[in-house]
């Protein structure tokens, strides 16, 4: 067994036993910590595959940034720990059918391109010499220019849906100008008042 | 002589693995650690200066006062706060380190002086920064008091907004140097006219936001909510004592130096000599310039925090997402057109 081997299975074992644990921990800080983990075990896999975009940006993306925010609401909303496991035998069956169809459907495409190629998958970046990322950026940015575009704007637009449905305007509520505050000089607030003395003299 | 060498050749071929865990030791981390507790000393003296006082000047004349407080530290009890959760409480600064250490493998230091020339460098340098919240959110849970989660809440909402802004910033670097690889970026801003052919010229407003970024990201005055001393006693890490303080510590001083090192090597020419290369040795690169210039902005860092009061929260996330985000997409596009129109060449 090669080195790469012997780590694919080392993170594969990882990856298995973390997901695990997102589902069966109890207490939701945990699940998301392992979920995080689930995510970096990922990213190293990626890795051995030479997608070193796709894992580094599952790394900034996933972990860096929406795990955290993850974190940040469950931490917020102070779950100690979650309620037993009364749903799990119920939601079962559901998910065995779930993930039944999707491996189904894996297995399928991998296949059809086995078929298709009748070989093992090429590499589009290394057959023209370039690094996955890229050769990534460059298809994304002639080839498939337009796809990008439609996505980013669906994904501004979903931003944009997202504030407006949760932003209330709220009447009466004081707001303040940063701008405003920070123009402000001594006089605007300071006003130096002569007082006379107890015995009517002005002070000295 | 040759023997040994031959021998030492044919050793390090067999473990790679091993040779380069010992390199890495050596390389980045020792001097790493080193120049922490001289950076440490640094800030006091140089606050102490800024602030008309003496600083420390007694232990071996102030020079051996890092080390007096590491060992101070190292041997203080740990205390682990009751109810706290014991795993996470212990796991959390090694999650602060881990990050910060591991960013160093892709920081080049010179021409070829890099552990890892890989293609994605800057990629891999965003992606471990955005990690380090980690153990700044987790110290603050885990430690089960109400100061401590305060100034966790606050790093993570801090870190996350102005992570976009730093990583816009380096959007309009990558487009100018055309290349994701930290030693082609330096390499993309050598030319014939030394200092104006830096990166800091075409894209000045990126530079200034990544910088200011740099700062709010280290959790650094004047952007220290997340510790706040005054409000929330010292923020995410209240709880923590002894070694386990020391390696906070350690990763945020790690840190800092690592932003000293990033800004150079992406806006001010990293190893390049700022003056024209007609000019003889005084024009050649090496990693003396390089020194200098993280040096530049490891004193800033230390004048920033002497100099600046503590900015107000909603001030601090309206800077990141009201000014500094749009401004950063302005210049981006701005880097595209001059990119566009040939007025800045990137090499690839």
């Amino acid at each position: 067994m090669t080195f790469e081997a012997l780590l694919f299975y080392f993170f594969a074992a990882v990856m298995v036993a973390a997901s695990l644990a997102v589902v069966t921990l109890r207490n939701p800080v945990h699940c998301a910590l392992s979920l995080v983990l689930t995510f970096f075990t990922c990213a190293c896999l990626w890795l051995l595959l030479r997608a070193e975009f796709l894992a580094i940006a599952l790394v900034l993306v996933y972990v860096g940034a929406v795990m955290v925010l993850f974190l940040f609401v469950v931490m917020m909303l102070d779950i100690k720990t979650l309620p037993g496991r009364e749903g799990f035998t119920s939601y079962l069956p559901a998910g065995l059918v779930v993930a039944t169809v999707m491996l189904a459907e894996l297995i399928g495409l991998m296949g059809a391109r086995k078929l298709m190629q009748g070989g093992p998958v090429r590499d589009a970046a290394t057959e023209q010499g370039l690094s996955n990322t890229e050769w990534l950026g460059r298809a994304l940015f002639s080839d498939y220019i337009l796809p990008f575009e439609i996505a980013a704007v669906i994904l501004t637009v979903a931003i944009v849906a997202a504030v407006a449905l949760t932003l209330r305007r709220r009447p009466n509520v004081r707001t303040q100008d940063p701008a405003q505050q920070a123009a402000t000089r001594k006089q605007d607030r300071l006003r130096l008042v002569d007082l006379p003395h107890h015995d009517g003299s002005k002070q000295a | 002589m040759d023997q040994m060498l031959s021998l030492f050749n044919t050793y390090t071929a067999q473990f790679p693995t091993i040779w380069m865990a010992i390199k890495i030791v050596l390389l980045p981390i020792l001097p790493l650690i080193i120049a922490v507790a001289f950076y440490t000393l640094a800030e006091r003296w140089v606050i102490g200066w800024m602030q008309v006082r003496r600083g420390p000047v007694y232990i071996g004349m102030g020079i051996l006062q890092p080390f007096a407080d590491t060992f101070k530290l190292l041997f203080k009890e740990l205390l682990i706060p009751s109810k706290s959760n014991l795993f996470l409480f212990r796991l959390a600064p090694m999650l602060a380190l881990i990050p910060a250490f591991s960013a160093w493998a892709v920081v080049p230091a010179g021409e070829g002086l890099v552990h890892s020339d890989v293609n994605a460098g800057l990629l891999y340098l965003l992606a471990m920064t955005s990690m380090g919240v980690y153990g700044i959110i987790l110290a603050g849970w885990a430690s089960n008091s109400k100061y401590a989660f305060l100034g966790a809440m606050r790093a993570a909402a801090q870190v996350i907004s102005y992570e976009i802004a730093m990583g816009f910033a380096l959007v309009g670097v990558l487009i100018a140097a055309g290349s994701l690889n930290l030693s082609e970026i330096v390499r993309a801003q050598s030319g014939n006219l030394g200092i104006g052919e830096w990166f800091m010229w075409p894209l000045l407003p990126l530079f200034v936001i990544y910088l200011i970024s740099g700062v709010a990201e280290t959790n650094r005055a004047p952007f220290d909510v997340a510790e706040g001393e005054s409000e929330i006693v010292a923020g995410f890490h209240v709880e923590y004592s002894g070694s386990a303080f020391a390696i906070f510590f350690l990763a945020e001083y790690a840190n800092m130096i690592l932003v000293s090192f990033l800004v150079p090597l992406f806006f001010m020419g990293g190893w390049l000599s700022p003056c024209p290369e007609s000019w003889g040795w005084i024009g050649k690169g090496g990693p003396h310039w390089l020194a200098l210039k993280v040096g530049i902005i490891a004193f800033s860092f230390l004048w920033f925090r002497a100099t600046f009061p503590r900015y107000r929260y909603d001030q601090i996330m309206r800077l990141g997402w009201k000014v500094f985000i749009p401004i950063t997409i302005v210049w981006v596009m701005v880097t595209g057109v001059l990119v566009y129109t040939g007025a800045l060449v990137p090499n690839a």
